[in-house]
């Protein structure tokens, strides 16, 4: 049984009063957290592509529209509310903006003070206080610089720490940091991200990084799943997905990624960018068919299953359709 | 590429847009912030130049001064901004009115964000003419609208539409269209893609590349993003809390980076190739306030003397750029 | 506490509508706290001076038709009317504020009903309302039932402005974040959401009360209002009866005008004030 799964899950926003719009945000995603095996996986997608409303489903903020989320195997909407209350605890977020997440009356204690008084993390004032320090430490923060401080006196980078730091305060199980470093200064990532590295490594704590950012993911992950409408398109081991991209989408991403080499240019040797982006394609085809530049007539006809290529690389893709199909299209941590 | 990057400064005097000496200063309750403190950038005609730097370095201070659009408590403390022998912080409000879009345009930071809800690209777009030109019959600011879509890679009936039905790209690149319709001679880009992802990135820097080509436009991009500096310009500038720290040809730039400030930034990009393998730089960028003595960036700089918290290093001509660090002062390269 | 005092000072001259408006209120309560010490309250009331007497040292404002101090119905009056309007608008801007948080924080159901109740609301021309119910509690009215007669339809228009703040601030990160924390709904709104607020409730507040004095202004020019009362509105009422215009009496009719028109002044004033105070961005700087 895995600590935390989403199985099958489907998600569909109607929206409008007259004309009922309906966008499929997530369609028949499937991910399995096992907490045994602390890896660090990353879920790359562009923005539509469903990765914050995977982010918000797994944190119990969105219900599916079909399928379930479960939690230490059993149905989080039927969970009770003591089950409920350690699942908040044990199940952490990171979020993008390194400033909305701080309410600017109080100052940044305020984000510590609360989840310590909720969850009867510490018995005394002087207690608290060593938790507070202890945390900020752990991620190369210095107490004396940030504690009593208003957000708007400290950096972006500062900020972003500060909000692992209050991850980490609750010995969490599983942390899932949504697009933590896009809004902060190139410079400040690399500390940033580091400390997640630290959180995974030493404190033996799963995390799941999502970004559209493939630069970042590839330094900070083992494993990587690429996200397309909603839908996998490619998953596997994070340095042969980008050395050697097999789906035609994840080879669009790679070669958009601006090298900082002058002389190696945008996309070279490889796939040309069709920019017709009409419709994501009937319920009865490939999503990226629209865009794809190695479409073939079946791929108009189907949704490519996820074919298994090898031991760790997975592709949504008729190109690969001699390949045998993944038994499970849920993925363990 | 264009051959003025291969040059030389002495010989880069045929300059469309020239800097010289700029401060741009907000005075606060907490006290003056020195926000751009002598600044001196040229830009050639069809040239590329980046200008990069973090958050709080002043780069978007400049292309607001440049724009004439400093508004209180800043001002233009001092220097000149010449645009072929006219200097722009000595004209009027109306007078600099008359140089925006026309002569200089500006794509905002967050553009797509600043296009009004409420009205149609088309109507957008004819607006900015419009208040340059009267003449022009309706048929005519049509099939302009037209050409210009078009030019950025936009269907047609996209002028029919609302901001809200169209995507970021496509947005941003109404923005873009805009900054062209009146064939300026200079085009500045405040972080045109910050809110896009990569895919879209490529395709709307592509098309601002090749109306550069296509129209001769000067073009400065401003950013953060050393990866796609290096992609787009062909000169780059680098400012650290206000002040030029390197400038020079981005390949001299990414090949050899002289200032310590320039090749920490480069480190701290992930690249692909090897994992694991990028750090941030340490501390944090100064205030500019109080300001400290001596260089800025010494209280981080991995490689600071005794003479750094002391002296304010001045941008001195090495190796066919400028850099402004005691490195290099004597003449010996390290 | 000294520096908040200093920021306090450097910030009202950067936002001199809040300045401008707190010093007018401010003059008008000082005029009626000091004008209590030198007139008796007595002659605010009929047949306590001579009538229809003219600007003169003993009446400085002159006498009225019914035989009151001018002078003594400003200083006596107008705390009245103030009086009325604060109670209005605090009753007023504290059920508004239960409803559009509630209506906004819980959405669903409740909150259909509470936004199309509102919106109905809205709708009705108030005056009209009010005036059906004070004909109808004419003999019995006094200061403090113009109060709750005013409040009936005072909460309608705080209810959808401050639904609308927190619809806007529910999806902020901070929220989120609380919610992680274990917050409950109503802690969130306690603690999280009321202390970012207090600049726009304290500008909605000040409008309610604006909206309520001009009601039983309104009402009370008409008859309607406590017919014993000096209130500001019942002088117009008496201005208006006794066709003071007319008959040349400006001591009658300019004071309470012009103290009506310094007390909605200083209200805007204030009230735009607070609304930039409650811009975040210019808090922030505070």
């Amino acid at each position: 049984m895995s600590y935390l799964e989403l199985r099958n899950v489907t998600k569909v926003f109607t929206g409008g009063m007259f004309r009922k719009t309906t966008t499929v945000a997530v369609d028949n995603f499937s991910l399995e957290v096992d907490v045994e095996s602390p890896f660090i996986r990353a879920l790359v997608g562009e923005s539509g592509s469903g990765k914050t409303t995977i982010a918000l489903m797994m944190l119990g903020f969105i219900t599916p529209t079909r399928g379930e989320m479960l939690y230490k195997g059993r149905n989080f909407q039927k969970l009770p509310r003591k089950e409920r209350q350690i699942f908040r605890r044990e199940v952490q977020a990171i979020f993008q903006d390194p400033f909305g997440v701080y309410n600017p009356f109080y100052k940044v204690d305020h984000v510590f003070d609360v989840p310590i008084a909720k969850m009867h993390l510490a018995r005394s004032t002087a207690e608290r206080q060593a938790l507070k320090e202890e945390v900020l430490r752990a991620v190369g923060l210095r107490p004396e610089e940030t504690l009593g401080r208003y957000p708007h006196q400290l950096s972006g980078g500062q900020r972003q720490r500060i909000t692992i730091a209050r991850a980490l305060l609750m010995r969490p199980k599983f942390i899932i940091a949504d697009e933590p470093v896009s809004m902060v200064d190139a410079s400040l990532r690399a500390t940033i991200l580091e400390s997640l590295i630290r959180l995974n490594r030493e404190l033996r704590i799963p995390i799941l990084y999502i970004t559209h950012d493939l630069t970042t993911a590839y330094h900070l992950c083992d494993n990587i799943i690429i996200l397309y409408l909603g839908s996998i398109v490619e998953s596997g081991n994070v340095e042969h997905v980008i050395k050697n991209p097999k789906h035609p989408y994840t080879q669009l991403l790679v070669g958009s990624i601006p090298w900082p080499d002058p002389s190696r240019r945008w996309g070279e040797g490889q796939v040309p960018i069709v920019v017709d982006r009409e419709a994501s394609g009937t319920d009865n085809q490939c999503k990226f068919a629209p865009r794809c530049p190695f479409v073939m007539p079946i791929c108009r006809e189907s949704r490519p299953p996820l074919f298994q290529l090898n031991n760790d690389r997975s592709v949504a893709c008729y190109l690969y359709k001699d390949k045998p199909v993944a038994e499970s299209s849920s993925y363990l941590f | 590429m264009n051959q003025s990057t291969n040059q030389s400064l002495s010989q880069r005097d045929h300059l469309l847009l020239k800097i010289e000496e700029l401060k741009v200063f907000y005075h606060t309750d907490e006290g003056t912030v020195k926000a751009v403190d002598g600044i001196n950038i040229g830009l050639a005609m069809g040239e590329r130049l980046g200008l990069v730097g973090e958050s709080g370095c002043g780069k978007s201070t400049v292309a607001m001064a440049i724009m004439g659009l400093i508004k209180p408590p800043g001002r233009i403390e001092g220097g000149k901004i010449l645009l072929e022998d006219v200097d722009l912080t000595r004209l009027s409000e109306w007078e600099m009115r008359m140089f925006r879009l026309n002569r200089i345009s500006l794509i905002p930071q967050g553009a797509m964000n600043s296009l009004n809800p409420v009205s149609r690209v088309k109507d957008q777009i004819i607006d900015g003419i419009k208040a340059h030109n009267q003449q022009l019959s309706e048929s005519e600011l049509n099939s302009r609208v037209y050409e210009l879509l078009e030019s950025v890679g936009l269907r047609r009936d996209v002028a029919r539409m609302y901001p809200h039905e169209l995507s970021g790209g496509m947005k941003q690149r109404v923005c873009v269209a805009i900054a062209i319709s009146l064939h300026p001679q200079v085009i500045i880009a405040d972080e045109p893609t910050s809110a896009l992802d990569v895919v879209v990135q490529r395709e709307v820097m592509e098309t601002i590349g090749r109306l550069q080509q296509e129209l001769n436009v000067s073009i400065i991009l401003l950013g953060h993003d050393m990866g796609l500096m290096a992609q787009f310009v062909d000169r780059l500038a680098v400012m650290y809390a206000g002040k030029l720290a390197e400038i020079g040809s981005v390949k001299d730039l990414f090949a050899q980076p002289l200032h310590p400030y320039t090749q920490l930034l480069i480190a701290s990009l992930p690249t692909l190739g090897k994992r694991g393998v990028f750090k941030g730089i340490p501390g944090l960028t100064p205030s500019l306030v109080n300001v400290p003595p001596g260089c800025l960036f010494h209280p981080r700089c991995p490689r600071a003397m005794d003479i750094c918290s002391l002296e304010v290093p001045a941008l001195k001509e090495v190796d066919g750029r400028q850099v402004a660090c005691h490195l290099y002062n004597s003449e010996v390269l390290i | 506490m000294k520096r908040k005092l200093i920021a306090a000072k450097r910030y009202i001259r950067r936002n001199p509508s809040l300045g401008v408006g707190i010093v007018l209120l401010l003059a008008v309560l000082l005029f009626c706290g000091i004008g209590r010490i030198f007139v008796p309250a007595s002659r605010a009331y009929p047949l306590s001076v001579p009538a229809s007497r003219p600007v003169s040292r003993e009446l400085p404002l002159g006498s009225d038709r019914q035989g009151r101090d001018i002078l003594a119905v400003m200083i006596v009056g107008t705390p009245l009317t103030l009086r009325i309007g604060l109670i209005a608008g605090a009753i007023g801007t504290l059920i508004g504020t239960m409803l559009g948080f509630i209506s906004a924080y819980y959405r669903g159901f409740l909150d259909t009903v509470i936004r199309s109740t509102v919106d109905v609301l809205l709708t009705i021309p108030s005056l009209m309302v009010l005036i059906l119910v004070a004909v109808s509690l004419r003999q019995s009215m006094t200061v403090n039932g113009m109060a709750l007669v005013v409040s009936i339809l005072a909460w309608v228009w705080p209810t959808r402005t401050i639904r609308a703040q927190v619809l806007s601030m529910r999806e902020s990160g901070y929220i989120r974040v609380a919610q992680l924390s274990g917050m409950s709904g109503i802690e969130i709104i306690l603690k999280e959401m009321i202390p970012n607020l207090l600049p726009y409730l304290g500008a909605s507040f000040v409008g309610a009360v604006a909206s309520a004095i001009l009601a039983s202004i309104g009402i009370e020019a008409l008859g309607l209002g406590p017919m014993e009362a000096p209130t500001l509105g019942m002088t117009i009422y008496w201005v208006l009866y006794y066709a003071a215009l007319l008959h040349g009496m400006w001591w009658w009719w300019a004071p309470p005008i012009i103290v009506i028109v310094i007390v909605f002044v200083g209200l805007f004033l204030l009230s735009a004030g607070l609304d930039e105070l409650a811009n975040p961005r210019v808090r922030r700087v505070v």
